[in-house]
């Protein structure tokens, strides 16, 4: 199958000398596309440089990473921006809806910035909150809606530009139980109309939705393994 | 995103803090509003001097006889001077006949300051001034009801006099002063017509004032002899300076001097306006210097208000960038913000300043300078840009991940 995500030896550095710590120690991992994927860890074992990394939010120090065929270490700036925009939709805990902005023109946002058309851009955002279920509320402002339906603008948000990669962290950290679960069945539509996934989650329920689950510890993966799978597919590889 | 697009999302990021977004607009407002205030100040008192100007009528040159001691009046200089040094009538007359192909006319001047009377009122210190018919063409000295007196009287130095308007309602307040008699040190006079409303300069009232055949002042007050001022029209305003020349020569000629020696000083009303002028158009500049520094304290007060606003919406800038922002994609954001608050600054501050326009400010109505509006407003789009700049690269400068981890 076509690979989404390539990563090879990846190391994240912070910092130089004697002061400097790694947030990853070397990290192998592929996703093929269509793929539902979570990455656990525990608080500081470098989940969250992770996901910086495979949002192209952040470059790696050393090692490489592909995503859909593009070299990020190699992109400029601007190269980086046209990727974030085309390839990966965000999905974060605190949502990160743009306050005063309708939902509808949140879920516009990034069309604007991938240079499509107005009409198009209407309709698309339209189309993308009503397959969220929020076709109703499209022109109410963040604040006015529940966390729940702010999260689901936001995944209206990061569905529109129709990404090669859904890239989403601690989607439901911020959301009661109910919330959680209309959220979480959302991305098991997603990644049965043939999405590519990638949750980063803490949560052990979070993580039994997805069908590969990878255990980050202390900078390295530790464990990978496909849910139901009763042989755990261990692939750590330790230092 | 259409230019409407931008500017209705940077109208939004205008109103998000709409009480900041007020008072750094009132900076930009007050700097627009005071150069178009102080520019239309300064233009209105340019226009003054222009239209003074005209009203002296722009083709004339005055000679003065000079060296005499100055200011004390036609009557000690015509008895101070030797004859053939000092402006006679018939140096006068000389200079009217000798054919100078730039000068249209000459008027001979006396004048002295008496006090004139009717049978009831007395008026003090009036100026006097004696000269011929011709007085009436030049300038806007025009009577304005009854007549002007003939050069026949002038050489008949008949007892007529054409009276400023402010005299006539002062010795007769009752009724006309037309045909009605006044008495000037002892002389009777009949007047026969009254001034046309002067526009007055300077300190004395040139409404306040007896005009009289020169012959007739000359016998009656100040003597035989010499002429104060000699007022000469130039054929037209381009040839005041070639009719100087000509006077210049004559007279040297007439008086048998040369310019070193001369007794006599020529100015030229309009290049003394000019210079009159030049000074307004100075003080117009220097007006417009001082504006444009509370603009530049209202452009600073923009960069400090967007700084504050880039540093607030870190967290936005970051979504946004998480969102596939480009640098330019936030630089443009809020260097159109700071456009359209600027811009919205500009255009109270226009609205200010014709409304201040409409109000004589220290005695200067302001003419508004037709440039001075889109001059500012886009002045006013400038500074927000200039002084937009730094924030707006500040915040296109944010990494993603630090600005996303702001709260």
């Amino acid at each position: 199958m076509r690979l989404v995500l390539e990563l090879d030896a990846v190391q994240q550095v912070y910092g130089t000398g004697e002061a400097s710590v790694h947030a990853l120690r070397g990290i192998d991992l592929t996703v093929e596309a269509g793929d539902y994927v979570a990455i656990m860890g525990p608080s500081g074992s470098g989940k969250s440089t992770l996901m910086n990394l495979l949002g192209c939010l952040d470059i790696a120090s050393h090692g490489a990473y592909s995503l859909a065929g593009h070299d990020v270490a190699s992109l400029s700036e601007n190269e980086l921006a046209v990727v974030r925009n085309q390839e990966i939709g965000f999905i974060f805990q605190s949502f990160n809806l743009i306050a005063r902005m309708s939902a509808l023109a949140n879920v516009e946002l990034p069309l604007i910035y991938g240079r499509v058309g107005r009409g198009e851009r209407r309709v698309r955002a339209r189309a993308a909150l009503e397959s969220v279920g929020l076709a109703g509320r499209a022109d109410h402002q963040p604040q006015e809606l529940s966390g729940g339906q702010q999260q689901r603008v936001a995944i209206a948000r990061a569905l529109v530009t129709n990404p090669t990669l859904v890239l989403a962290d601690e989607p439901t950290g911020n959301l009661d139980n109910e919330s959680t679960d209309d959220i979480l069945d959302l991305f098991d539509d997603l990644a049965a109309e043939g999405k590519t996934i990638v949750i980063i989650t803490h949560e052990d329920h979070v993580a039994a939705r997805a069908r590969r689950v990878i255990t980050i510890s202390d900078g390295l993966m530790v464990d990978d393994r496909l849910n139901g799978d009763a042989r755990a597919k261990n692939t750590a590889v330790l230092a | 995103m259409s230019l409407f697009e931008i500017l209705v999302s940077a109208f939004r990021g205008v109103t998000a803090n709409k009480l900041r977004s007020v008072l750094t607009l009132m900076g930009v407002m007050i700097g627009v509003a005071s150069v178009i205030l102080l520019l239309a100040v300064g233009n209105g008192s340019a226009q003054e001097v222009k239209s003074a100007i005209s009203s002296l009528g722009a083709n004339t040159i005055t000679v003065r006889a000079s060296g005499m001691g100055g200011g004390g009046g036609a009557t000690e200089e015509s008895t101070a001077a030797s004859t053939e040094k000092v402006i006679t009538n018939a140096v006068s007359d000389a200079l009217a006949s000798a054919g100078l192909g730039h000068v249209a006319s000459v008027v001979p001047q006396v004048s002295t300051t008496l006090t004139v009377s009717s049978t009831t009122v007395s008026s003090e210190s009036v100026s006097i001034i004696g000269t011929t018919a011709g007085y009436f063409d030049v300038g806007t000295s025009g009577v304005g009801t009854g007549a002007a007196f003939t050069e026949a009287d002038v050489a008949a130095s008949e007892k007529v006099a054409v009276i400023g308007q402010t005299l006539a309602s002062t010795l007769f307040p009752t009724g006309s002063a037309l045909g009605e008699s006044v008495t000037i040190d002892g002389t009777p006079f009949t007047i026969t017509g009254v001034l046309e409303n002067q526009s007055s300069t300077g300190t004395t009232d040139a409404n306040s004032v007896v005009i009289a055949p020169i012959t007739r002042v000359q016998k009656s007050f100040t003597g035989f002899g010499a002429v104060s001022t000699l007022s000469i029209e130039a054929t037209d305003s381009d040839s005041v300076d070639a009719a100087e020349g000509e006077i210049e020569v004559m007279l040297n000629q007439l008086l048998g001097q040369t310019t070193d020696t001369a007794t006599y000083t020529i100015t030229n009303q309009s290049s003394l306006l000019e210079t009159q002028e030049e000074s307004a158009d100075s003080f117009t500049v220097l007006l417009g210097v001082v504006a444009a520094i509370s603009l530049l304290v209202g452009g600073i007060g923009v960069t400090n208000v967007m700084l504050v606003s880039v540093t607030e919406r870190t967290k936005e800038i970051g979504i946004r960038k998480a969102l596939g922002a480009t640098r330019g994609a936030i630089l443009g954001q809020f260097l159109a913000e700071a456009a359209t608050l600027t811009l919205l600054g500009g255009v109270l501050g226009v609205v200010a300043a014709l409304i201040g326009a409409n109000y004589e400010i220290y005695g200067t109505q302001p003419v508004v300078l037709d440039y001075s509006i889109p001059l500012a407003l886009g002045v006013s789009v400038a500074i927000g840009v200039f002084f937009g700049v730094y924030p707006a690269a500040r915040a296109a400068a944010m990494r993603p991940i630090q600005a996303l981890r702001a709260i």
